[in-house]
């Protein structure tokens, strides 16, 4: 594991529409450092910017101030170059391409040659226990299951850093859950750097190293919890009391921003 | 499990073929009820005789309407995808085309043949096939070209991360985005090929196509041989709605998943 | 799809405005720069005869079709070509309304018919569907000889053929949209409606045909056009007197004499399509005044 962070930010800002009356400070002062192998969750109300955060380290959109490094590089050059894989909340799954050659588009984009392809293409299958479904086409499975492959295919290229906004959003609790413990697997047997964008309390602690907890207008960090639950997570870490009382701690962090919202007298959106 | 699918295919057939004979039978009856001269109006049985009576000249004239409509929707399918996709590419093309689709498709189709045979010679099948690729033409033009405007914001997000050039996001994402449009857009625009090839024979030229022929023979007395051709006229419309269908089923499989638009 | 970069929508019309008479002055330079440069005879493209003529006979100048309009119809007579064509406009422009007023409440109520029984539309549109395969169009000479073998006065009335025509070709894109969109209503609405113990009538008028307008409204615009195309062809095929098809027919046979008269009548029916089509989408525009817009 390399010393040089996976993420660094400092003072990274972005505005919407700066110079009109719909200007919005999406972001403010952003200082975060993510190292190599951490699981990190962003959590927040709507409008505190986790998705906008999750966006500039990918290089989707530009940061109107501050410094931001990925992998070392500019958040720019680290897209060039293919550093991170990124999964939405819509699988995003092309329909008139079959499961494998949906996990090979990063490959083909990036010029591997077929047999390359296809054969990364089938570690990924066996790595999120898809194999028997290569064929297939993305109608015929499940929503977890699409989901599943657009893991694999943001994995295919073997990135340092997966960048995830929201993806089992779509998927019912019991389907989550079980897609929050594969996830861990995966990313374990990877030693994948993870951002993760959610909005479920309970999900941001079972999987993450750190919780950073975000407030709106304007987006900012308010906090970070660290969950010290160990790396070693399974159905009973759900019920563990530790794990409760990091719900809890993440759940006034949130709170904590509400009713400091209310004093101000502003309204939840 | 084959019960079952056998069961509901038939209870879909049977209404129709139902609701069919019934109106062939109400129809058979009425001429013969009333004595009706076969120079007014045939019955179904001499129209089923006639057909196979004179097939061969029925068959001729489908040829040659259905090589125009075949040929017109060819061109226009292709032109249509080819405009469209450079429209979309130069907004300046848009701008200028789109007055002219909005005049051309309101003009009565067929009526623009009148003109087009003129600049030809008179045994050219040139002027329709010309008035068929244009109706074909726009047709799938506005349809490709609504395709394209279409953009899944979760795959355009995933190229970008992807640094993909706008060149393979052309070919790898919107592109087949666009194919259940252009194949919807042909399946539309089969059955108007060949009514336009039909309709556009009635405008001078040549007299030996379908259109013609129907037209002068239920102009005269042989009404049944007329609607002999009608027969064949609506049996080539079949073949080629059919054939869309095929090629859109077997072309654009994913779309069988897709709500219909 | 309007964005919020503060683009002018009043000088994005005027752009739109202007490029209408440009792309015709486009059109009619390329028309004349063809005739300037084209063989005479017509020509070919990799063997096939693909170029046109462009002797004055067959691709008059665009000034001589202008000025033609003004002249008489016929040397002597002293109505003026465009007046003609005016009329015959007008006359085909009327027998097209009513074929799509008919033709639309006949969709309708097949419709209507097709939602209420499921048994109707499962018999019905199959036929429905491959009527359209059918060439209609070609059946006037038939529908007027029915007319006159019905009654010795409708012989005459052969405008009445058009009209039925008309229907024919209007009706069923109407048919279709409106029973889609009778078969789209939100189940939740129903619901509502079966709780509130409403007859199948009433949920009918109060709840499906509202809910039905954004798939009628552009199935209107299909039955619009459809419903000129077959007027005119009718008018075309059984000679119509005052019509503008049987114009476009008698101008066409005398193409080699007087070529301009043609394509006085062609702008008369494109006249008559466009007219046609801006009715039409002002119905369009009214029925879906307080919806929420979608671009398409």
């Amino acid at each position: 594991m390399s010393d040089i962070p996976a993420v660094e930010a400092h003072g990274l800002g972005k505005v919407f529409n700066a110079d009109s009356a719909n200007r919005v400070d999406a972001l403010v002062d952003i200082d975060l450092t993510i190292v190599p192998g951490e699981f990190v969750s962003l959590i927040g109300p709507s409008g505190c910017g986790k998705s906008t955060l999750l966006r500039l380290f990918a290089d989707l959109i530009e940061p109107t101030s501050g410094s931001l490094t990925v992998n070392g590089k500019t958040a720019h050059q680290a897209r060039l170059d293919q550093d991170y894989g990124m999964a939405f909340q819509q699988s995003g799954l092309f329909e008139w391409r079959s499961v494998e050659r949906n996990i090979e588009l990063p490959l083909e984009l990036k010029g591997w040659d077929k047999a390359k392809r296809q054969q990364r293409s089938a570690e990924m299958l066996e790595l999120v226990k898809l194999g028997d479904f290569a064929k297939h086409m993305p109608w015929q499975l499940s929503g977890g299951m699409q989901q599943r492959v657009a893991i694999a295919r943001s994995l295919a290229a073997h990135p340092q850093l997966l960048l995830m906004d929201e993806p089992f959003g779509a998927l019912d609790e019991m389907t989550r859950e079980h897609m929050q413990a594969e996830l861990l697997r995966i990313c374990a047997t990877m030693h994948t750097t993870v951002v993760f964008v959610t909005h479920s309390i309970p999900e941001a602690v079972y999987l993450a190293d750190r919780v950073v907890v975000m407030s709106p207008r304007p987006g900012r960090i308010v906090d970070i919890v660290d969950v010290s639950l160990g790396r070693e997570r399974d159905e009973l870490t759900r019920e563990a009391t530790t794990f409760f009382e990091k719900v809890t701690e993440v759940r006034e962090a949130l709170r904590g921003i509400e009713m400091s919202n209310q004093a101000r007298g502003i309204e939840d959106r | 499990m084959n019960a079952t699918r056998v069961r509901s295919t038939a209870s879909a057939v049977w209404p129709p073929v139902l609701a069919g004979a019934l109106f062939l039978g109400a129809w058979q009856l009425w001429v013969k009820v009333y004595d009706i001269q076969p120079f007014v109006i045939p019955s179904p049985t001499s129209i089923v005789q006639s057909f196979f009576d004179d097939f061969d000249l029925v068959w001729k004239a489908s040829l040659v309407t259905g090589t125009n409509a075949f040929i017109g929707l060819v061109l226009g399918a292709v032109f249509g995808f080819l405009i469209a996709v450079l429209t979309n590419r130069f907004k300046i093309v848009s701008e200028i085309i789109n007055p002219l689709a909005v005049t051309i498709a309101a003009v009565p189709a067929a009526v623009i043949v009148g003109v087009l045979n003129n600049m030809y010679s008179l045994d050219s099948q040139i002027g329709r096939r010309i008035m068929v690729t244009l109706a074909v033409f726009f047709i799938v033009f506005v349809q490709v070209a609504k395709g394209l405007r279409q953009n899944d914001a979760t795959q355009m997000e995933l190229m970008r991360s992807y640094a993909a050039t706008p060149r393979q996001v052309l070919g790898k994402v919107r592109l087949p985005n666009t194919m259940p449009f252009f194949f919807t857009a042909i399946r539309n625009a089969a059955p108007v090929a060949v009514i336009i090839a039909l309709v556009s024979e009635y405008f001078g030229g040549t007299q030996d196509g379908l259109g013609s022929k129907i037209s002068g023979t239920l102009n005269g007395s042989n009404k049944a041989l007329g609607f002999a051709y009608v027969l064949g006229g609506s049996i080539v419309g079949l073949l080629f709605f059919v054939g869309a269908n095929l090629l859109e089923y077997y072309v654009v499989p994913w779309q069988r998943r897709r709500p219909s638009r | 799809m309007a964005d919020a970069s503060g683009a002018h929508p009043r000088r994005s019309r005027l752009r739109r405005a202007l490029m209408f008479p440009l792309a015709f002055v486009l059109v009619a330079s390329l028309w004349e720069f063809y005739k300037a440069i084209g063989p005479a005879k017509g020509g070919s493209i990799l063997g096939i005869r693909v170029l046109p003529r462009t002797d004055d006979q067959s691709m008059s100048h665009v000034w001589d079709m202008w000025s033609r309009l003004w002249q008489p119809e016929v040397r002597g007579n002293s109505t003026r070509i465009i007046s003609v064509v005016a009329q015959a406009t007008f006359y085909s422009l009327r027998v097209s309304l009513l074929a799509f007023v008919l033709g639309s409440a006949l969709g309708i109520g097949l419709a209507v018919l097709m939602a209420r029984f499921r048994i109707a539309e499962r018999a019905l549109m199959p036929h429905l569907v491959i009527s359209q395969t059918v060439p209609i169009i070609v059946l006037a000479p038939l529908i007027a000889a029915l007319m006159a073998f019905a009654s010795r006065d409708l012989a005459s009335k052969t405008w009445i053929a058009a009209v039925i025509l008309g229907v024919f070709l209007s009706f069923f894109p109407v048919a279709l949209g409106t029973l889609r969109g009778l078969q789209a209503t939100p189940p939740a609405a129903l619901e509502l409606m079966d709780s509130l113990a409403s007859p199948w009538w009433k949920t009918l008028t109060k709840l499906r045909f509202p809910a039905a307008v954004p798939y009628l409204a552009p199935a209107l615009r299909l039955a619009g056009a459809a419903a000129v195309v077959g007027v005119v062809v009718a008018e075309i095929s059984l000679g119509v007197r005052s019509g503008v098809g049987r114009l476009i027919l008698s101008y066409g046979q005398e193409a080699s004499t007087d070529p301009p008269k043609l394509y006085a009548a062609v702008f008369g029916a494109a006249a008559l399509g466009l007219i046609m089509a801006s009715l039409v989408v002002a119905v369009d525009r009214t029925l879906m005044r307080n919806r929420p817009q979608e671009n398409s």
